[in-house]
């Protein structure tokens, strides 16, 4: 059974004012159980206002999403159950925490559920413990962390709900290339932990190719491409037009292509392009 | 070329901080060149710049803004309008309604006459190319058209360096583009000098130095060929280095014989192939 089914999507803001724009527009894709999805586009695309769908922040103008066979639109209760199966975490999510302690600020999710105490601890360290946040700072005030654990304690606010589905806007924006590498490896790590299906939302496309098993482009409030990485990525001219930028080492094995070395494979990661190269460098006999 | 900004010796500690967020950081800036500045989260990058245009004073030694102390209060409005500052985020940046109010509103405070404004907000919104955009609503804008907005704002200023703190970090690839173009311009074209502060290696590639910052201090200073191709210096700081730089740095320690300094996607491609045939 499919997690997410999105069918004949549309949304309008501003319906019947001067304002009226139609910012995406008949809209279908349908997201197993278990994968992780790269979703990219730049700003205005149309990506923001598609998840906000995922979990019910947004009712569609026209069509349906359905989450595990169930309409999230049909009446209130399912609007409410969608929000603990369909975890979203914001852009700067940190600039969202609020509670008095980093373990308030966890538990906040799941005491909403209505959980029982025992149920709220157990989820609450399990969470911590996922994003690699330490007991030790259970009791320490949100705002006295670092960047990177304030980023890390309000993913596990979310994670602490067990959603079948995460959503992720931009996680590793404004994080230095350490910060983002932590970030991606966490993500990485839970889908493995759990099995959850992840989407993570980004424009850029260098950490997204590395951990994604499909990517999908959003472009003027449609899907322009959904397809794995190295396909995606073989559309070069296409996705800069579109405002996008494409992994350096996809060009560079563009360019390499275009002065006559032979390179067949989609190559879009450092691990590829290096791999590839030292095939063809034992060949020529370069390699020590 | 003389120094249009002069760092000695400053050492920053914040208040009720233990540690020194600057430990003694010496640095000549010229007039008219464009200066990167990279390091991880805590740096001490951002407190840097903030020394610049007297936003934060140096606990202990110097800056001197054309030969003016950032210490000295009474020239306060004659260092701040020498040198202007754009932040990481533009939502934070923008104080009117319309755009061109906006970008009026520093040469408003500094008390220029309103015919020389006028002339000054449309010289801004044209090299920023946000002219067309002048009546529009700001918060309308992408993150992109802002960033340019706020850039127009401290242009007005008619300042002699601009220094930005990480101005594309919340930006999509389009934005970020917009930005580095603008920034580059100005200071090609118009001669403005650039203090740019990133965490985009790839945004640091044209600019004619490099600055990386550790712990409080100045590891390295030099072109971008020459920082970069210390590959192992970059990495032990948490730091990466062009993907071009990368692979090459990767295949020689494999045995190939690749120049470091290749850091266009082109010139590297060219010499991988090189060494091919």
């Amino acid at each position: 059974m499919s997690e997410i089914k999105v069918s004949g999507l549309s949304h309008v803001y501003s319906a019947d004012t001067p304002f009226e724009k139609v910012a995406i527009n008949d809209v279908n894709v349908e997201i197993p159980h278990g994968q992780l999805v790269g979703l990219i586009g730049h700003t205005g695309s149309g990506k923001s206002t598609f998840i906000q769908h995922l979990n019910g922040l947004l009712k569609p103008s026209k069509g349906t999403v359905t989450v595990d066979g169930v309409d999230i639109n049909a009446d209130k209760t399912t609007a409410r159950d969608v929000r603990f199966k369909v975890g979203l975490v914001f852009q700067y999510p940190e600039y969202q925490l609020f509670e008095e302690t980093v373990y308030a600020d966890i538990a906040f999710g799941p005491k909403n559920m209505k959980l029982p105490q025992e149920q709220i601890d157990e989820r609450v360290r399990e969470a911590a413990a996922l994003v690699g946040v330490s007991e030790e700072l259970f009791e320490r005030s949100p705002l006295e962390l670092s960047g990177g654990q304030k980023r890390r304690v309000a993913i596990a606010g979310v994670i602490a709900m067990r959603p079948g589905v995460l959503i992720l806007d931009e996680p590793t924006a404004g994080l230095d290339p350490a910060g983002c590498r932590q970030i991606l490896k966490l993500i990485c790590d839970y889908r493995e932990t759990t099995g959850s299906t992840v989407i993570i939302v980004s424009h850029s496309m260098d950490d997204v190719a590395r951990i994604a098993d499909r990517l999908i482009v959003f472009s003027k409030g449609g899907i322009r491409f959904d397809a794995a990485p190295g396909e995606v990525f073989s559309h070069t001219h296409e996705l800069m037009e579109i405002g996008l930028s494409v992994p350096a080492p996809a060009l560079i094995a563009q360019q390499l292509r275009q002065q006559g070395v032979e390179i067949n494979e989609p190559v879009y990661t450092d691990e590829q392009l290096l791999a590839v190269l030292l095939k063809l460098g034992r060949e020529a006999g370069i390699n020590a | 070329m003389e120094n249009i900004i002069s760092i000695k010796n400053v050492h920053y500690t914040y208040p009720g901080d233990e540690i020194e967020s600057l430990c003694g950081v010496s640095l000549d800036i010229k007039k008219g060149s464009f200066v990167t500045v990279l390091g991880h989260n805590g740096s001490g990058k951002s407190t840097l710049a903030k020394h610049l245009n007297a936003i934060l004073l140096p606990t202990e030694g110097e800056v001197l803004v054309n030969g003016i102390s950032t210490a000295d209060e009474d020239r306060l409005l004659e260092i701040r309008s020498t040198v202007g500052m754009v932040f990481q985020n533009p939502d934070n940046q923008i104080v009117a309604n319309v755009v061109e109010d906006d970008v009026a509103f520093a040469p408003e405070n500094l008390g220029v006459a309103p015919e020389e404004i006028r002339r000054r907000v449309d010289n801004a919104l044209r090299q920023v190319d946000m002219y067309e955009f002048k009546m529009h609503a700001p918060h309308l804008l992408s993150g992109g058209q802002k960033q340019r907005v706020a850039i127009a704002g401290v242009i007005a200023m008619e300042p002699e360096v601009i220094v930005l703190d990480e101005p594309t970090a919340m930006l999509d690839p389009k934005g970020r583009r917009e930005v580095i173009d603008t920034v580059t311009k100005l200071c090609r074209e118009k001669g403005i000098t650039v203090v740019l502060i990133t965490h985009h290696m790839s945004e640091c590639v044209d600019a004619d130095r490099v600055i990386v910052m550790s712990n409080g201090s100045v590891i390295a200073d030099d072109t971008p060929e020459k920082v970069f191709s210390q590959v192992e210096l970059m990495h032990r700081e948490g730091l990466t280095v062009p993907a071009t730089t990368q692979i090459m740095y990767e295949l020689n320690g494999h045995g190939w014989h690749l120049p470091l300094e290749a850091l266009g996607i082109d010139e590297c491609a060219k010499q991988i192939a090189k060494e091919l045939k």
